[in-house]
């Protein structure tokens, strides 16, 4: 089973030399640890910076620099400023190569609900409809289950719905499952986990791959 | 002769009153209006309507005009990290729009280039688009949405001129551009104002046409919400 780290190293996996890629908060953050030597990818952050560099030294920190978690950063070289409009006209228009969510529920037809439980306080759904509504390839990086225990991979969403049919592929704690017309299709299972475990563990429509394999991180 | 400098924020928002809809530029604490923020507190208006990106946090921001109640509602992507907000909310003193951030700052441009309305992917099928226009370009299904009309844009830039050009520094340019296309009086404070021709034109992220006020301020706190650092080797 996977840490939260394991489950950023094996996203970092899916990232192709050039790419550009926004990263939620959270899990998805993590990922940024993990690019492979030698490979360049540009992380875009909503609030209108393109080329996120590392968090400041202490002596560094700008106010006016910040991240989409309002987390103080730093820019690469070849970074660029815009306003919040062509932030969005960016991931809109199918630039941004690669998206990376956390996520409440997942469905097996790829619809995602990560923005509001009914009755708690609602925060708003930031950029995240904006995202799912546009970006080319969504990944998913969540727990498996929640605090209850329950399957967070569902055949249908039970929370309201941030975007309908547009994840492509989710990597948890247990593994990784495509999104096809099958529902889940497990393509790797994490160290120490057994198929049995994910089925169990799986609420919505689950296929194995014929060549399953174990997960490598 | 153009004369568009005011001396401070409280002459800026001199004619703000009960009821106005403003826009405040800003994303979370960065790039906000700081100045106009508490001039609006001094003069106390209220049943405010404010779009903006984010509510401040308790005690900073628009999170000022929430403690006096001063904001009926409000229209934001993302309002967390504010209780006081919460509070408001859920005892039904305050009301709130959610609406998606690229949808926002759409709207906010819609107007700004003059375009009654917009078509966005952002919120298909969910509670967002209940009771919308939902049209199919290409096999896919896009939201209308309208652009905004708002009395008053107050934005915040790190540079402008006594022509309203104006200049926005690193991501605290976000929505502030952006708002100041889309007021109909558009107020703009700045860290620093300079006699026009100091700015080369080239730079120049806001055309001075857009902007009606302007005025230098003063003892900006630039409060961070999250300071993160690493470690020198």
């Amino acid at each position: 089973m996977l840490d939260k780290f394991g489950i950023a190293k094996r996203i970092a996996q899916e990232l192709r030399d050039g790419y550009y890629v926004n990263l939620g908060i959270g899990i998805p953050t993590l990922v940024a640890n993990y690019v492979p030597e030698g490979m360049e990818v540009i992380l875009q952050s909503e609030n209108g910076l393109l080329g996120i560099g590392p968090f400041p030294y202490a002596d560094e920190v700008d106010a006016d620099l910040i991240n989409a978690g309002k987390q103080t950063v730093t820019t690469t070289k070849g970074s660029s400023f815009f306003d919040s409009a062509m932030s969005f006209g960016m991931i809109r228009s199918g630039r941004v190569d690669l998206t990376v969510l956390g996520a409440m529920e997942v469905a097996d037809n790829g619809d995602i609900a990560n923005w509001k439980i009914p009755g708690k306080m609602v925060k708003g759904m930031g950029g995240a409809m904006d995202l799912v509504a546009s970006a080319k390839n969504i990944i998913v990086a969540m727990q498996h289950v929640n605090k209850a225990g329950e399957s967070k991979l569902l055949s249908k969403c039970t929370l309201p719905i941030t975007g309908l049919g547009c994840v492509k592929k989710v990597v948890t704690e247990l593994g990784v499952f495509d999104i096809t017309p099958e529902g889940f299709r497990c393509i790797e299972y994490a160290p120490g986990v057994s198929l049995e475990y994910i089925k169990e563990k799986t609420l919505g429509r689950l296929a194995i791959a014929d060549d399953v394999t174990e997960m490598s991180v | 002769m153009l004369n568009k400098i005011v001396k401070n924020a409280d002459e800026a928002i001199r004619d703000i009153n009960d009821g106005a809809v403003l826009m405040l530029g800003g994303f979370g604490l960065c790039g906000i209006p700081e100045n106009c923020i508490a001039a609006l507190v001094r003069k106390g208006v209220k049943n405010l309507t404010c779009i903006s990106n984010n509510a401040g946090v308790d005690d900073f921001g628009i999170g000022l005009m929430l403690k006096t109640r001063q904001v009926k509602k409000m229209i934001s992507s993302y309002v967390g990290e504010n209780a006081e907000f919460e509070r408001q909310l859920l005892s039904g003193e305050l009301e709130v729009e959610l609406i998606p951030q690229g949808t926002l700052a759409t709207r906010c441009m819609a107007s700004g280039y003059g375009m009654p309305a917009i078509f966005t992917p952002a919120g298909v099928g969910t509670e967002v688009a209940q009771g919308k226009e939902v049209r199919e370009f290409n096999g896919k299904q896009f939201l209308l949405e309208y652009a905004f009309n708002s009395d008053f844009a107050i934005v915040k830039a790190w540079k402008g001129d006594t022509h309203g050009n104006l200049i926005f520094r690193a991501t605290s340019r976000n929505f502030n551009p952006l708002m100041a296309m889309a007021g109909k009086i558009t107020i703009a404070e700045v860290e620093e104002l300079v006699p026009a021709g100091e700015l080369e034109p080239d730079m120049i992220h806001t055309p001075g046409i857009y902007v009606n006020r302007i005025f230098q301020g003063v003892n900006y706190e630039k409060r961070i919400e999250q300071v993160t650092t690493r470690l020198k080797d």
